[in-house]
């Protein structure tokens, strides 16, 4: 599970440049790097919450 | 507050190559300043082998930064003359990786620009380096920490060192898609210190967190710093050093003028104090008295904080952006121990990961260029999106290679016996696992 979250994260890099590349605006850039933020966010939690399990199972 | 980041990057006269010099020779205190501290949090049975460590891993980083790294930053050119390596995607260059010449060759007859750039990198590479073994102090073997350092100056922090300050991607956003003057770190607030922090996540989650630290029932247990003395007087002396740091990197970064350091200076110093009153206030307001340990990661975090804006924001803006460092400090931290379970003694998580990225979009607030803050939040989006998953990655390999934990016996009687063979107090009585539960 961590992993999975931490592969998300590269997502929301690549989400984020193609709007540079895409999009000529300001205004729908930063509305797409936002969002590939928020999916490295999203990944960042699944990484977390995949620790916080992993550590659960380990306890005797 | 100043202009930054001019599109031709300006002759140094003597003086302000003398001056540049000068200040990056006090620049090592703000690394001396972190170790004091991170061994302040740490258990006093293992104090010694956390100092020698801190040590060690400055002398690493250096080594292998001159061997590999500073090769792959492209601070000195190479012999070809290449700028870097680059593809063309969309019409526009992406230089994601630099080409400098190899084994530091022609350093004596590089550009004095050059010279003072590959200091400033010698030194950071040796922050980043040591902000991860403060979160891994009381349980991470001392030869796992030096092949950690080894790995983040060969590989990693040259990648991002290319990338912001020598001419790569995310320094030319804004020649290629006019964001602003590209991605401005001036101080290394992300290039340092997010880096730095976010690789302390990795070890921590790695590692684990040390024996005793989360019972089955109940609570964390607290294992307060053993010198809270070595914490606060860390503070004081990473000041002197952060006040060089961000004016060595204002001249180099972003072509600051001499009229600007001063109040790179003084914005550094309020910003710290700021993030230090609030830290102070919450902590007094949560639990009745003034927490030392967190006042001084609040201390840091402004610092931290600072090392991004210090050179772009007003006397009040980096007041603001110390507040807002010092109120998310104490709250994170008691997040990361109480409901994710992370386990990092010395707060680099929150103290330069979080509070770094804050500084970054701090800088974009209050920089005068237009398309800065969408710069800033894409340089963010490749420290965490790619740098932490790869650093991740490498250091989950090398844990297969070098343990990164003590065994259970070795973090039982302390690192220091376990790994120096004595203490760093011999005549006192130390406390060991057994007094906590």
């Amino acid at each position: 599970m961590k992993y999975a979250g931490l592969l998300v994260m590269p997502a929301g890099l690549f989400l984020a440049l193609a709007a540079l590349v895409l999009f000529p605006d300001h205004a729908r850039q930063a509305a797409f790097v936002i969002c590939g933020l928020a999916v490295e966010g999203m990944g960042l939690a699944v990484a977390v919450r995949g620790h916080m399990l992993a550590r659960g199972a380990r306890l005797p | 507050m100043n202009p930054i980041a001019a599109a031709t990057v300006p002759v140094l006269s003597d003086a302000v190559f003398a001056l540049t010099l000068a200040l990056l020779l006090i620049c090592p205190l703000a690394i001396a300043g972190v170790a004091l501290i991170n061994t302040g949090l740490g258990r006093s049975c293992s104090a010694s082998q956390a100092l020698l460590g801190n040590l060690v891993i400055v002398a690493v980083a250096a080594i292998v930064f001159a061997l590999v790294g500073a090769s792959f930053s492209g601070t000195l050119p190479a012999a070809s003359g290449s700028a870097g390596f680059t593809f063309h995607a969309a019409g526009k260059p992406w230089n994601w990786l630099g080409e400098g010449s190899f084994l530091l060759r022609g350093l004596g007859s590089a550009a004095p620009q050059s010279q003072l750039a590959l200091l400033f990198e010698f030194l950071a590479v040796a922050m980043a380096a040591l902000l991860p073994w403060g979160s891994g102090m009381d349980r991470w073997r001392l030869a796992a920490g030096c092949a950690s350092a080894a790995v983040l100056a060969a590989f990693v922090f040259p990648l991002a060192a290319h990338w912001i300050w020598n001419g790569g991607w995310l320094a030319q956003l804004g020649v290629n898609f006019g964001l602003g003057a590209g991605f401005l770190d001036g101080g290394g607030a992300g290039t340092v210190h997010a880096l730095g922090g976010l690789s302390a996540l990795a070890v921590v989650w790695i590692a684990g967190p040390r024996k005793g630290k989360f019972p089955k029932e109940g609570l964390s247990t607290a294992m307060p710093g053993h010198n809270a003395a070595y914490v606060l007087f860390g503070c004081f002396v990473a000041l002197v050093g952060w006040l060089a740091w961000n004016a060595a990197g204002a001249i180099i970064w972003l072509h600051a003028p001499l009229a600007a350091l001063p109040g790179t200076a003084i914005n550094t110093l309020l910003t710290a104090s700021a993030a230090l009153g609030a830290t102070f206030s919450v902590t007094r307001i949560r639990f009745g008295k003034p927490d030392a340990s967190l006042c001084a990661n609040g201390w840091l975090a402004g610092l931290v904080a600072s090392s991004a804006c210090a050179a772009i924001a007003s006397p009040v803006e980096s007041i603001f952006v110390g507040l807002v460092a010092g109120i998310f400090t104490p709250l994170m931290v008691e997040l990361l121990e109480l409901a994710l379970s992370i386990d990092d003694p010395s707060g680099a998580i929150t103290v330069h990961a979080a509070a770094g990225l804050w500084g970054l979009v701090a800088a974009g607030l209050f920089a005068p260029q237009r398309g800065q803050f969408l710069a800033q939040l894409v340089g963010i989006a490749a420290l965490l999106g790619l740098l932490l998953p790869l650093v991740y990655l490498l250091f989950a390999l090398l844990n297969r290679i070098v343990p990164f934990r003590v065994d259970a016996d070795g973090e039982r009687i302390g690192m220091d016996l376990h790994e120096l063979g004595g203490g760093a107090y011999p005549e006192f009585v130390i406390h060991r696992d057994e007094s906590y539960r």
